[in-house]
């Protein structure tokens, strides 16, 4: 690897200027090697060796679907809020001057920053029946604990800084002149918004909703507290393959945290593909 | 009279960046706003285009208010210094964005949108480029879309922010002639602003000379060219040379210098600055005068002459190299002025050069006199 880059420059007609190459692309594909791909591939070769009948039949079973279920029903709803959510909050950070706005904008980290447990306790206190939230929602018929609502609930928490963090750069570096530029021509502040901003950050936010929703799939430690974690109910995938595991059914488990996998995989395909759609149309000026 | 502004203020924080500013602009002219970077140009555009509003000042158009009125009430077509074209939109669709945009009730048809778009295209010589996007497009082309996009809402008054600012000088003089015919075949009121002497003198049917928030001229190129009203206009096209002369009897006079070329000028007796172009000096062979020729340089085209006194007093001429060539080092030359500009009183000349004219307003009120 290191000598192949090293050579390039010397003997190729491709000098580089930066120097470094090699060092830094060798340790970058070690890392990613030993971090990423290598666990990746254990999976995949674990799934393989099920054989495609008996993955099936485990996948299809009756309890890992409807795990399978309530984790991507639930990671959608808490994907559509955020997306939503965090589109208003992105605009309202970089288009308003207010009191409070950095401490606002660092406020926006904390989900990152709370341990996912922590947050799933302090959750399912808040929403139990004598809690704050719980106890004003109880009367009113609605239940959020040990619901997909509350799957849903503790999902957006942890992924709700996703749009925010990648929609915020596009909209601070917008030229404004190209706003003055479509209300001269006479657009009205939500035409601008629809036809002129939008366009601009719409690949930002489709990549920030992405990573949310492959984040929500895999959320598990602030899930499990406040879902309840009943069979056929409320009992997310991945908890599902934690039970597998300490059942000592490595197929199982291996079979169900390799369909979360794929799925995660396919959105991201899917959410590059309608990228580079928009960026062959777009372009950079 | 089209477009009225009277005393138009305008402030950001404790800077004065328009301080007063009076220009009437009559239909179908052609503007041009000349003035160094800094002057408030961008900013008095802004505030005809309805994207900034005054603090103190009226704006009118054809009698009515414009100040009651938003950017979009206004029609305005405004060209933005660095285009601000829509990146995810083909050069068609930036140029229909001002139609489509209409309220439904007065919006025209998708094909008679389609019909305008082209005739804009055909009109502007980009036909080719109709499909392409801004990302793909040179300056000179992106310039020519933007102006589409004013165009197509048909605006009343078109604005331009340094139109050719960011074009390289070939383009520019080919935009520059094209923008002109373009003006003439459309008739819109266009006020353009530049930095470019050259751009304004060449394009504009007047030009308005703007420094530190104030206008300080306004005119016909020629007029302004030829009498410069103030030593800071007078600097700003190019009259560099600064001598400290004694008026008598309305005739300048300087110690080696044949000033008998210029006109009598109704000034007090006493001293006085004389604003000179370098090329306007001719330097006369003259064993008897004070001025010694120290270095003679070629442009080209042009002698580049530097003359010295005994007194310390340093001129530059410029000469056509053609009639320069009895000129050599250390001869005893006279300076003959064949034309200039006459200032009462010292102006200083530091103080009152342009760029520090620029950060400090104040300095050129004060010998303006
Ligand atoms: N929005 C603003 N806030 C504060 N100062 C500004 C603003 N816009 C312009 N200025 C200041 O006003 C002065 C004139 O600016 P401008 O009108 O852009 O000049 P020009 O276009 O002639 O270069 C500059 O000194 C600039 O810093
Ligand atoms: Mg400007």
């Amino acid at each position: 690897m290191t000598s192949v880059a090293v050579a390039i420059p010397r003997s190729g007609r491709t000098r580089r200027v930066l120097p470094g190459f090699g060092l830094t692309m060798g340790l970058t594909l070690s890392y990613v090697g030993i971090i990423v791909l290598l666990p990746v591939l254990a999976l995949v070769l674990k799934g393989a060796e099920i054989g495609p009948v008996r993955y099936w039949e485990i996948v299809t079973s009756p309890r890992t679907l409807a795990a399978l279920r309530l984790t991507v029903t639930a990671a959608a709803i808490a994907t559509l809020f955020n997306a939503a959510y965090g589109l208003l909050m992105a605009w309202v950070l970089t288009r308003y001057c207010f009191p409070g706005r950095r401490l606002l904008d660092a406020m926006m980290d904390i989900p990152f920053a709370l341990p996912t447990a922590v947050a799933g306790l302090s959750l399912t206190a808040l929403f139990s029946a004598n809690g704050w939230y719980g106890s004003i929602l109880a009367p009113a018929g609605i239940s959020v604990v040990y619901t997909i609502w509350g799957v849903a609930i503790a999902m957006s928490f942890t992924s709700v800084p996703f749009v925010v963090r990648t929609v915020q750069p596009i909209l601070e570096d917008l030229d404004p002149a190209v706003e003055e530029a479509a209300r001269s021509l006479g657009a009205s502040p939500f035409t601008i918004f629809r036809r002129v901003i939008f366009p601009a950050i719409q690949p930002a936010f489709l990549v920030g909703a992405t990573i949310a929703f492959a984040r929500s799939l895999g959320e598990f430690g602030a899930v499990i507290f406040i879902a309840g974690n009943l069979p056929m109910k409320t009992e997310i995938a991945s908890l599902l393959a934690m039970i597998r595991l300490e059942e000592y059914d490595y197929n199982g488990a291996a079979a169900i945290a390799l369909t979360l996998m794929l799925i995660a995989l396919i959105l991201l395909a899917l959410s590059n593909w309608l990228q580079s759609r928009m960026q062959r149309k777009g372009g950079v000026t | 009279m089209s477009l009225a502004m009277s005393n138009i203020t305008r402030r950001f924080g404790q800077t004065e960046v328009l301080r007063g500013i009076d220009l009437d602009v009559a239909k179908g002219e052609l503007i041009a706003l000349l003035g160094p970077s800094g002057s408030g140009k961008t900013t008095l555009l802004r505030i005809i285009a309805g994207l900034d509003w005054p603090d103190a000042g009226n704006l009118s158009f054809e009698g009515q208010d414009w100040l009651l009125k938003t950017a979009a009430q206004r029609k305005i077509g405004m060209v933005f210094q660095h285009y601000a074209l829509f990146p995810h939109m083909t050069v068609r669709e930036n140029i229909a964005f001002g139609l489509t945009v209409l309220p439904r009730a007065q919006r025209p048809g998708k094909a008679q949108i389609a019909e305008t778009v082209q005739r804009l295209l055909t009109f502007l010589q980009i036909s080719q480029l109709a499909d392409r996007y801004p990302s793909e497009l040179s300056g000179g082309q992106r310039q020519r879309v933007a102006l589409g996009r004013a165009m197509a809402i048909e605006p009343r008054v078109l604005l331009l922010d340094e139109p050719f600012g960011a074009l390289d000088a070939q383009v520019r003089r080919d935009l520059r002639r094209w923008l002109r015919s373009v003006h003439d075949s459309a008739g819109i009121t266009t006020i353009f602003v530049t930095h470019d002497q050259e751009e304004a003198f060449e394009l504009a049917d007047r030009v308005v000379v703007m420094n530190g928030g104030v206008i300080e001229q306004i005119g016909r190129p020629d007029q302004i060219y030829d009498h410069p009203a103030t030593p800071f206009v007078a600097r700003f096209l190019g009259l560099t040379v600064e001598l400290p002369v004694v008026m008598k009897a309305g005739r300048a006079e300087a110690a080696g210098f044949d000033l008998t070329a210029l006109p009598r000028r109704a000034l007090p007796e006493g001293p006085a600055t004389l604003f000179l172009r370098p090329a306007d000096i001719q330097p006369v062979a003259d064993p008897a005068a004070p001025f010694h020729l120290t270095e003679i340089s070629s442009t080209g085209a042009l002698l580049r002459v530097v003359a010295e006194s005994d007194s310390g007093c340093r001129i530059e001429a410029e000469v056509p190299r053609r009639d320069g060539h009895g000129l050599e080092t250390g001869m005893n030359v006279s300076l003959c002025a064949v034309a200039g500009q006459i200032f009462p009183g010292l102006a200083s000349q530091r103080a009152s050069s342009p760029v520090a004219a620029e950060t400090t307003p104040h300095a050129l009120k004060e010998n303006r006199l």
